[in-house]
């Protein structure tokens, strides 16, 4: 096989700590996907294109697959599977259902990631600016109109929560 | 996750049986006494022309895999990793033509890691999607027909490794001539300077030919010598493919027992059955093929493709599990998208307007092998003749081989383009006749219960209320022509089939088919062979099943797209899954509740037609007060007739069509209808087209999710924008360097719209209720992109005066249509001092509703 440098990588991810062996070349990823099993995030085009690899990084969007992994060490990175509560989607997860926001299901992983980042350093986004905060994620399914529905729903169930208002959408 | 919200603000709150508290009660329960044993009480039967009745039908609904797939948890091929699985990887042909002489594949065998090295050779059987033209080899045996073409494929410890194996792997080859255009693929002669792509079928044929249809209806030439106007255009639509966000993927494993098991993202698990076992020489019953869900197809995914023969033949060789993904530039490479197609189209019409003649001249390039191309060639003439009449039509429709990725079926499969064609020359039309455009389109239309001119059965047809719909949206009356310059409004119409009557290969069995299982606990397992790829099909038999037996959405579970253990279904093509696995699953779910309403019916004295199952109970309908939960009733009916199942199937009717050769490629059981208006802001000094928003109408029949059938019509415009003003599946030529190779296989170069380019998108759903639909419903996922393209074409002439009849209608494309027609300063946006449009014509109207 061909020999690569490995390593030993310190991941928090989710708020778990993961310390696997990988070859030092390898993304992020390949890492979560294939090494860690997290498998949400997905790898449509492996260039950075496409945005379905999309994590979140220390609260920022980024795309995993041109991340190497050795840049995400001491950092805290939430993907899809970390968005949700025990047992409980995040609202933004409940409203991507309830607006038939996922049809073939692959670009959303990464855009929920771009829509939780956004609606955590805004909670009141225009459509304008929800256009602009997935501008980095392709979806060929939905012509976006759906996923729109869905962020400004959230954000509304979001605001509800945090001003201890009546919860709606629960 | 059971604690999840399940409520939907348009749904209310569904009663879950076991409650002891009161629940919401069918208001809609009716005395059915009369009814035939096993109709639905209380609940709307298509003929009945309401949707009153419904519990779920009808109304916004969660998908059954909307959650997995919103938090993550949906396995997509690449997501499964089976235990001891190696990597493979194709190697590809660097020439666009060219005849393999040797392969000596002993350098990639010799590296560590390397567990196997397939070549053609050992997979040296032809097959095909279309049973009449088998052209192509999982592996090329003897010659290469595009750059992309796979020669030999690698299984290693892992990618890494395989990749480098690749590259150890030397193959000799004798370049021939390659042919890039599809005219000069027609004046081959088969000598060594201008050779065929393939061997004649018949000698004396030209080899570069898959097919010729030549079909003529009515008096084509006299009604076009005595039309009042005649129009002539020369078109060309640039090729354009799928891009699904999911790169294709399979994993093949062999198992200790002999068995073969190939999980793959296809659309069409059944015709990768039957295909598998015939090129791999295998029993079929010993091989399954396994559906996970897949992350988009559009057509991409409806054939064999080279890496689902190479994990099951390499995994046959290492007896180990054998997984390929593709790159992104494989999937380029992979291609079977929109063929580029050269159309000429002569229109005739009266003084009212009304159609006298069509006379079309159609090549299609169909780059390296058939792949569909028998139908597409058809197509391409067949499904141009609704929804308005036509008196004669005559269409010499050409599909050539070319040294490119092979052209297949993309979303509209063959039809798009025609009526892009088609609909810019009705537009033109309207112009010299001073006429609107969708009056022009009204005195046109065809009606309901009719035949076209080339003898399809058209049952429903709300095409009327669909231009009725985006002419009030739009504020057409008021806009159209009216605009400043540089802003303009455009439409178009179209039709599409749903499903069609006869299947790839010829059978007499069912088209669609389901299983239906009742546990004990009341819920209901829904076995389905239909392929989901995002469009629902899950999720609507999990409906239907709902909707007739009476229980909450919760309990029913779906399993689909597993050829071990779910009945045929033939894929995810050709609009026809709604259609004809609806019908299917209504037929096994009132066979099933017949049984249930029987044994209820016992013991209650009662007759079955009195017993009604909604919102997961069983009332007797002359007394609603007196009821049981769902479950006990289905314990009496499996007491009273043993487990509880039943099968369903849906077969098409076969005599709706012409008796014709080649008169039943376009016959469906049913056509949807769509009308479009487009409106466009358009820089006359860049040529930049700005589509700011389009408005779309859809007859489907019946809306069986209103939200998912937006969804689909919104996905289907977006992706008629996009073909309309951005993507070119396109070639450099020797003279750029390197003929045949792909021009751009990335998503940064191959621009696909992201949030920021799509226009505002408003759906306005046509109801025309489907006599034979399930519920009345129709199809929605491809009809409603095709009036798209022409849609932006007519209003970039509304806002410019000129006409883009190339597409796409990029900035430098319609920059220099500005220049040609004298720059900038030249435009004059048409029409803006004609007459006010006339008095709307009298027309007969069919009797559908317009929803949201």
């Amino acid at each position: 096989m061909v020999k690569a440098t490995t390593c030993i990588v310190h991941l928090r991810v989710n708020g778990d700590d993961y310390a696997p062996g990988v070859p030092s070349h390898y993304t992020l990823l390949e890492t979560l996907r294939y090494v860690i099993g997290l498998t949400g995030s997905k790898q449509g085009c492996d260039k950075g294109d496409c945005g379905a690899c999309t994590v979140i990084l220390d609260g920022e969007p980024h795309l995993s697959c041109i991340t190497p992994v050795l840049a995400a060490e001491g950092r805290e990175i939430r993907t899809v599977e970390g968005l949700a509560g025990a047992g409980r989607p995040h609202p933004l997860q409940d409203a991507f259902d309830l607006n038939g926001a996922a049809q073939c299901g692959f670009c959303t992983p990464g855009i929920l990631c771009s829509a939780v980042a956004l609606l955590e350093r805004n909670d009141a986004p225009t459509r304008t600016e929800i256009r602009e905060a997935l501008a980095g994620n392709l979806c060929r399914c939905t012509g976006y109109t759906k996923i729109y529905d869905a962020v400004e729903s959230a954000a509304e169930v979001l605001r509800g929560q945090s001003g201890g208002g009546t919860g709606n959408g629960e | 996750m059971s604690d999840l919200p399940r409520r939907n603000p348009a749904l209310g709150d569904l009663p879950l049986w076991a409650e002891s508290g009161d629940t919401a009660h069918p208001e809609s329960a009716t005395d059915a006494g009369d009814a035939e044993p096993g109709a639905a009480p209380g609940v709307a039967h298509p003929e009945s022309g309401t949707a009153s009745g419904f519990t779920l039908i009808g109304k916004p609904q969660r998908k059954v895999d909307g959650l997995a797939k919103a938090t993550g948890k949906a396995a997509y091929t690449d997501d499964i990793s089976l235990p001891g699985m190696l990597h493979g990887k194709i190697l590809r042909s660097p020439h666009p033509h060219a005849r393999i002489l040797s392969i000596d594949a002993s350098r990639a065998l010799a590296l560590e890691g390397v567990h196997a090295v397939v070549t053609g050779r050992d997979m040296p059987v032809r097959y095909g999607i279309i049973p009449w033209t088998p052209d192509e080899y999982p592996l090329c045996v003897e010659r290469v027909r595009y750059i992309g073409d796979g020669v030999a494929a690698v299984a290693a410890v892992d990618e890494d490794t395989a990749i480098r194996a690749l590259s150890r792997i030397r193959v000799e080859y004798d370049e021939l001539p390659a042919c890039l255009d599809p005219a000069e693929a027609l004046a081959a002669d088969g000598s060594e300077e201008h050779p065929f792509i393939h061997e004649p079928r018949r000698e004396g044929r030209n080899g570069n030919v898959t097919k010729r249809v030549q079909l003529s209806f009515g008096e084509v030439d006299e009604r076009m010598a005595d039309a009042d106007v005649v129009v002539e255009g020369e078109y060309f639509f640039e090729g354009t493919t799928h891009t699904p966000i999911e790169p294709h993927c399979a994993i093949g494993r062999y198992d200790e027992n002999g068995r073969l098991t190939v999980w793959s993202a296809t659309q069409v698990p059944h015709y990768l059955h039957r295909e598998l076992a015939s090129v791999l020489g295998l029993d079929p019953a010993i091989i399954r093929v396994v559906q996970p869900p897949v992350g988009g197809a559009f057509g991409g995914k409806s054939e064999p493709f080279d890496l689902e023969f190479c994990v099951a033949r390499l995994s046959m060789m290492t007896g180990r599990p054998v997984k390929i993904l593709y790159t992104r530039e494989e999937v380029f490479y992979a291609h079977r998208g929109r063929h580029p197609f050269h159309m000429k189209y002569r229109t005739g019409v009266d003084g009212e307007g009304r159609l006298q003649a069509v006379d079309a001249e159609v090549v299609l390039d169909g780059g390296a092998y058939a792949s569909f191309g028998l139908v597409t060639t058809y197509y391409a003439g067949q499904l141009l003749t609704a929804p308005y009449a036509m008196p004669a039509y005559r269409f010499d429709s050409t599909r050539v081989y070319t040294n490119k990725p092979a052209c297949g079926p993309k979303r509209g499969h063959g039809s798009v383009q025609p009526r892009f064609a088609f609909e810019v020359q009705l537009d033109k039309l309207a112009e010299k006749l001073a006429m609107d455009p969708i009056e022009l389109r009204r005195v046109n239309f065809m009606g309901g219960n009719t035949r076209t001119v080339n003898e399809l059965r058209v049952t429903s047809n709300g095409f009327l209320e669909c231009l009725d719909a985006v002419e009030n949206a739009s504020g057409w009356r008021e806009r159209h022509r009216r605009l400043p310059p540089g802003r303009g409004l455009g439409v178009a119409g179209s039709c599409y089939i749903s499903g069609t009557n006869y299947p790839v290969y010829p059978n007499e069995m069912p088209q669609s088919a389901i299983q239906l299982q009742v546990d004990r606990s009341g819920r209901v397992a829904v076995l389905s062979g239909a392929s989901e790829i995002g469009q629902g099909c899950d999720s609507m038999v999990a409906y239907i099943t709902a909707e007739e037996l009476g229980v909450p959405l919760e309990y029913v579970r779906v399993l689909a797209g597993d050829t071990d253990f779910t009945p045929v279904d033939l894929g995810a093509y050709s609009s026809r899954i709604t259609f004809m696995l609806g019908n299917a699953c209504i037929d096994a779910a009132r066979k099933l509740r017949r049984k249930v309403q029987d044994a209820v019916a016992e013991e209650w004295e009662c007759r079955p037609g009195q017993v009604q199952m909604a919102g997961g109970w069983a009332y007797y309908t002359p007394d609603t007060g007196r009821r049981m939960p769902i479950a006990q009733a289905f314990n009496l009916a499996e007491a009273r007739h043993g487990t509880l199942g039943a099968t369903g199937w849906y077969n098409t009717p076969r005599d709706n069509h012409g008796d014709y050769r080649g008169g039943t490629i376009g016959a469906s059981p049913a056509y949807s209808f769509t009308a479009h208006v487009a409106e466009v802001d358009v820089d006359v000094e860049t040529g930049v087209v700005d589509v700011v928003r389009i408005w779309v109408a859809h007859d489907c029949g019946r809306a069986l999710n209103p939200l998912l059938v937006e969804g689909q019509m919104e996905g289907s415009v977006y992706m008629g924008f996009a073909e309309a003003l951005m993507e070119e599946q396109i070639f450099k030529s020797a003279a750029q360097g390197r003929a045949g190779l792909h021009n751009a296989p990335s998503l940064l170069d191959y621009r696909i719209p992201t949030s920021l380019d799509t226009p505002e998108i408003e759906s306005l759903i046509v109801e025309s209720i489907d006599p034979e639909g399930p519920y009345g419903a129709k199809e929605a996922g491809e009809g409603p992109l095709h009036s798209s393209i022409p849609a932006i074409a007519n209003a970039i002439h509304d806002a410019t005066g000129v006409r883009m009849d190339r597409l796409p209608f990029s900035a430098p494309n319609v920059w220099r249509a500005i220049q040609e027609a004298g720059g900038p300063k030249a435009l004059g946006p048409p029409g803006r001092a004609a007459a006010p449009p006339r008095e709307p014509a009298r027309v007969d109207r069919v009797a559908v509703g317009v929803g949201r």
